[in-house]
């Protein structure tokens, strides 16, 4: 396991095999370029599933997610596809979350069920996630079978979103609703990156589309210019206070991940988007499915070890 | 005067006759953590001497503990509980040993008794975890179970009962490897010469593990300028970002 390029991790404090970390990072860029998700949702349960601690697991990947979100949101924001102003606010929304996702993640610490807890979210949005998106691209892909049946309700936003009150004009995202929607939205996002050791793509994407009602062609730019900045407050809060980044898992990670990145953007450009979504769909639910297996048939392990 | 004299002569007599002196030593007393470790054969070797020059026909048996720095931990148990596996009970040890690495010459339920074993560690079974708070025997039996299972899939605890080489009654060596996840600290290695189920000889070598170069530069590094470490993961990640970003931009 070792023999191939042996690394030795001095946080995570064991030796791994350098390809394999490498081809995991590329996996993950792959992911990022293709679909605008940092791609921690694979990483951090790869990492932990690997042997690393998963303190360090979370940490270091978003390490990593900051790297595979740089290119993607210059790339973007080349081609205006940033909404910087409704960025700024999921950020700011992002940061309160962070904060409060560190509070929860020490109070479930201290009742000895974090690693439940973290289960049991991948589960949940994973496979809600997840299957929201299976069943739209399959939507698009099956042939229709009576398309005056399902027609759509005519509304941009959610209408939760409408009900909030003030509200700013989002130019670039055609929106003029309330900044408490994007803010909040940014908060929830904060508090999984926290909890979970995920960049959030997954979940600010669709939301960006089919709550906020945002214009396709900012949503991925948007979500990523949020990762970004999420994913440097989550570094430098694990820095902190945990002291779990792995600098040199990071970069092996960040390594593999700016190559995949570049790759993924390629595919994204010929391949057709429904089936992409498809693709990303079965493997958000093959997560959420071995995270399943874990909380409801056999954990991993019966025995935890917490140093005191 | 001469009675005393007498008993100091019985005293050298009897101890050169019952107890040889053990000679221990190891390969190695610092084993170095450097970029690329993969782990570490130790070997353990050293002699047997009778004081008094014959063998007097004793047997012996060796056996090696090679022990790391031990830590208090807190032990949880998952339990399933409404069709899903949480934590349920949990336990304290005081000192559970990081590392802990057993080898004898023969089978040690074959050489002492259970509660010599237990005296000296002699064996997974009878490590001393010092569980604190009272809970019942049976328990804390299973919870001990479970941890030593644990950290032997690890390849931190590990049994060889057939792990020490004797040769001609006075020299013996073992070989126990560290693998790539040990903890950092003083090891010790203690070597127990056995014979007709009694500790006849121990004695203790140490060893110590501990990371350099780059590894242990970015372990301080982590630890004591946290911000500084932490902005500069962050502008590593973001630097190789865009640097990867403008390569492939030129292609």
């Amino acid at each position: 396991m070792e023999d191939l390029l042996p690394v030795y991790l001095p946080i995570a404090n064991l030796s791994v095999n350098g390809v394999v970390i490498v081809l995991l990072g590329a996996l993950t860029g792959i992911l990022s370029g293709l679909f605008g998700v940092g791609g921690g949702f694979l990483t951090t349960p790869l990492l932990i599933f690997y042997g690393i601690p998963p303190t360090v697991a979370a940490a270091s990947a978003s390490t990593q997610v900051t790297g595979a979100s740089v290119s993607g949101v210059l790339a973007h924001s080349k081609r205006k596809g940033v909404d910087y102003k409704l960025g700024a606010v999921t950020v700011v929304g992002g940061l309160l979350g962070a904060a409060i996702g560190a509070l929860l993640f020490r109070f479930f610490q201290s009742i000895g069920q974090i690693d439940v807890v973290i289960n049991i979210l991948y589960v949940v949005m994973l496979g809600g996630i997840g299957a929201l998106m299976a069943k739209e691209a399959l939507g698009v892909i099956l042939p229709k079978k009576e398309v005056e049946a399902v027609a759509a309700p005519n509304r941009r936003h959610h209408p939760l979103v409408t009900a909030l009150p003030l509200r700013w004009r989002f130019y670039r995202s055609g929106l003029y609703i309330s900044p408490l929607a994007p803010l909040f939205l940014g908060v929830i996002v904060g508090i999984l990156t926290m909890l979970m050791g995920v960049g959030g793509g997954f979940i600010l994407v669709p939301a960006m589309l089919y709550i906020l009602g945002m214009s396709a062609g900012v949503v991925v730019g948007t979500s990523l210019f949020n990762i970004l900045f999420v994913t440097i407050a989550t570094t430098m809060m694990h820095a902190l206070t945990t002291q779990a980044v792995d600098i040199v898992l990071a970069g092996l990670l960040l390594f593999g991940s700016v190559t995949g990145a570049q790759l993924g953007t390629l595919i994204a450009q010929k391949a057709k988007p429904e089936w992409l979504r498809l693709i990303l769909a079965a493997i958000v639910l093959l997560v959420a499915f071995r995270m399943l297996i874990g909380l409801g048939f056999q954990p991993d392990e019966i025995y935890t070890v917490m140093p005191l | 005067m001469i009675r005393s004299l007498f008993l100091l002569l019985c005293f050298v007599s009897l101890s050169a006759q019952r107890d040889p002196i053990l000679v221990p030593e190891v390969s190695q007393h610092e084993v170095q953590i450097e970029q690329g470790f993969v782990g570490q054969e130790l070997l353990l070797f050293g002699a047997i001497l009778d004081p008094s020059g014959t063998r007097a026909g004793q047997e012996y048996d060796i056996v090696v503990v090679l022990k790391g720095p031990t830590q208090p931990i807190r032990l949880r148990e998952k339990d399933r509980i409404g069709g899903i596996w949480i934590n349920a009970e949990s336990t304290a040890f005081r000192s559970a040993p990081s590392f802990f690495a057993v080898a004898s010459s023969t089978d040690i339920a074959s050489i002492v008794d259970e509660r010599t074993a237990a005296i000296y560690e002699l064996g997974l079974d009878f490590i001393q975890l010092s569980p604190s708070g009272t809970i019942d025997p049976e328990e804390q039996a299973r919870f001990t179970e479970g941890f030593v299972d644990l950290r032997q899939r690890q390849g931190l605890f590990k049994e060889d009962m057939d792990g020490v080489q004797i040769n001609e009654q006075v020299l013996y060596q073992a070989r126990i490897s560290l693998p790539s996840n040990v903890q950092t600290g003083q090891y010790t290695a203690e070597t127990f010469a056995i014979s007709r189920g009694r500790v006849i000889a121990s004695e203790i070598a140490e060893v110590e593990v501990r990371k350099v170069g780059f590894g242990r530069l970015v372990e301080i590094f982590s630890q004591r300028q946290s911000l500084l470490y932490g902005l500069f993961a962050v502008s590593l990640s973001i630097l190789m970002g865009w640097v990867a970003g403008r390569l492939f931009a030129m292609i």
